[in-house]
């Protein structure tokens, strides 16, 4: 039963013998990923990267409810900084948390307007925001390396494994601890205060919650997991051009959080799987890959509100109670 | 003085093309409270079939008006297949934008697999490079013609709106939807017609665009980003507010591409919405936000 009947009961890590069961093959996949062949540690690598970054933009879009196109922005000041501080000899992960902190400034600035702006209007003032990043970036050759683009120092792996395998290790440990950190946030104080203020606003600031402090919060928070998602999707790739950061980039992470699961930490990263894993399925048919995406959106809003994660809940209570309904 | 001339005019034609893509927006905003994400995409669909007729050589007299009627009976399927529904469901603000999302999504990729991704020329009537001496400043053709289509979309939209008893069932309907169903009105009809109405005069704006710009599947992304900046600078409200945000933000993005350099041209338009929006939430001529609990 899904029943939480105390406090200890929710901050339990897995609640119900199916969840531990689920956890142990997920994690068993994950193990087993890199000796299935080198394409697979690529499309795991990715889906961990991507699955940061959706983790937090869940939590802005889905449990603060403030719409935001600015991811783009994000993941770009995220990916430069981290290419500058490991092209002057910072080691990866303390660089990697530069250009998480690094977003997580600029998520503070861009926060300020949405204080007075919402729903539509704030979505203009974020897509504003990612766009002018991208001018920045585009006419200062100095921060992104002119016409050639930004190349990075390759990371050096370690245990004697491969470049590839190394990196998905440090990458799936990194979802895991952000995962981990994400499922505690939701159930604290915090995450009951995003949620109250996605709600109603007027309602949660005469409950005594602070809507500066806690909408400020959920853009540093939210920009510092996207920050995180380009310092390593640059550690991946080795090479940044600013065309990477497009509004296509925004799109792929709204589908990837309306499938997965509006305000869902198993939601984000069964959708973050999902982005990365169509366009390998369809190959060299790229033109089916936003029409396979739209349909899913479409399919996921009307008939399935709670997207994935939503589905997986449904048939875990289905199981769990079997012969009765 | 003869230069600032010049580029005032260049930036009132190209604002001209803001303010249309702008009152579609405004126009679905007001009448159903969705931010249409497609409605560059759906713009997109009408150009392309425009250019398939043109291509086989149809005339443009039967070509373009097509056009229109293919964007506006794509908006209208949309909105009776998809959007009624699940504004009936009692889907999210957020839900909405995404559904829209997802149209986009599916437009583009059938675009794509239809016309391919390489840019075409648009066979247009008006020239580009012909242009008109009106004294110290030259107009061409293509910029002259795009501000005629845009003070006709503006001038049917006004008539239609204000002066037709489908004009008064619209804002009926958009002032108060369950008071204007209790009165009798088709509310549903009365909402597609907005959705069709609005995505023509997308479709019209794009038509304009595409000789001035290569067609590919993503030529109308720019100006779509544009338009709604405008519609948001005017208030999202307000359908005098979208012409005077595009025209507004046509004229200044000229001006600044002009004196201030070509590469800040783009993101002034942002930071002009950002200031204006710090100062008044609800743009230039939009109502204040009042919320009940």
């Amino acid at each position: 039963m899904d029943l939480v009947e105390s406090w200890r009961d929710e901050l339990r890590f897995a609640r119900g013998r199916i969840v531990r069961v689920l956890l142990g093959v997920a994690v068993a996949l994950a193990v087993a990923l890199p000796f299935s062949g080198p394409a697979w540690i690529v499309r795991g690598t990715m889906i961990a990267i991507t699955a940061i970054g959706v983790l937090g933009q869940n939590l802005l879009i889905g449990c603060a409810g403030q719409i935001s196109f600015g991811q783009a922005g994000f993941l770009a000041i995220g990916a430069y900084a981290f290419a500058h501080l490991a092209g002057a000899g910072v080691p990866s992960l303390l660089a990697i948390a530069g250009g998480g902190l690094a977003a997580a400034a600029a998520g503070v600035v861009v926060g300020v307007p949405s204080l007075r702006l919402k729903g539509p209007y704030l979505a203009i003032a974020t897509l504003g925001f990612g766009i002018a990043v991208y001018q920045v970036l585009a006419n200062v050759p100095w921060l992104s390396g002119g016409r050639t683009g930004l190349s990075l120092p390759a990371p050096q792996p370690y245990f004697g494994l491969s470049r590839a395998a190394w990196l998905y290790c440090v990458d799936l440990a990194l979802l895991l601890v952000f995962a981990g950190a994400t499922a505690n946030l939701v159930s604290s104080y915090v995450g009951r205060a995003l949620m109250a203020v996605r709600d109603s606003e007027i309602a949660a600031e005469a409950m005594g919650i602070s809507l500066m402090r806690t909408k400020l919060l959920a853009f540093a928070i939210s920009s510092f997991y996207t920050g995180v998602h380009g310092a390593l999707f640059a550690q991946f790739l080795g090479h940044l051009e600013p065309e990477l950061f497009n509004l296509g980039e925004v799109l792929t992470q709204f589908v990837a959080i309306t499938v997965g699961g509006l305000a869902s930490v198993e939601g984000s990263i069964l959708g973050a799987a999902f982005v990365v894993l169509v366009p390998a399925l369809f190959g060299s048919a790229r033109w089916a890959v936003p029409v396979f995406f739209g349909a899913a959106i479409l399919a996921v809003l009307i008939f399935e509100p709670g997207g994935l994660a939503g589905r997986l809940r449904k048939a875990r209570l289905y199981v769990e109670r079997w012969p009765f309904k | 003085m003869d230069r600032f001339l010049q580029y005032a005019i260049t930036g009132l034609s190209a604002g001209s093309l803001y303010a249309l893509v702008a009152l579609g927006l405004v126009l679905i905003y007001k009448s159903t409270r969705v931010l249409n994400f497609a409605h560059g995409d759906v713009a997109t669909v009408g150009t392309f079939a425009a250019f398939a007729l043109l291509s086989r050589g149809q005339s443009f007299l039967f070509a373009f008006p097509l056009a229109l009627l293919v964007g506006a009976v794509a908006a209208v399927l949309f909105y009776f297949g998809v959007l009624a529904p699940a504004q009936r469901k009692g889907a999210t603000l957020l839900g909405q934008v995404i559904l829209t999302i997802g149209l986009a999504l599916i437009l583009q990729g059938f675009v794509v697999y239809v016309f391919g991704t390489e840019p075409d020329r648009m066979p247009f009537p008006l020239s580009d490079s012909q242009a008109h001496q009106f004294g110290p400043i030259y107009v061409s053709e293509l910029s002259l013609g795009t501000l005629a289509a845009g003070l006709v979309g503006c001038l049917v939209l006004y008539l239609v709106v204000q002066k037709t008893r489908l004009g008064l069932a619209m804002r009926a309907v958009s002032e108060n939807l369950m008071a204007a169903q209790t009165l009798g009105i088709p509310t549903r009809r009365v909402l597609a017609f907005a959705w069709g109405s609005a995505s023509a005069l997308g479709v019209l704006a794009g038509l304009f665009l595409a000789p001035a710009l290569l067609l590919d599947p993503f030529f109308m992304l720019d100006p779509f980003l544009k338009g709604f900046a405008a519609a948001v600078l005017g208030g999202l409200g307000s359908l005098p507010g979208a012409v005077v945000g595009g025209l507004l933000l046509g004229t200044a993005e000229s001006l600044a591409g002009a004196y201030l350099g070509i590469e800040f041209k783009k993101t002034l338009a942002f930071l002009v919405i950002l200031l204006v929006l710090l100062v008044r939430p609800e743009g230039l001529l939009g109502r204040e936000f009042k919320e009940r609990v």
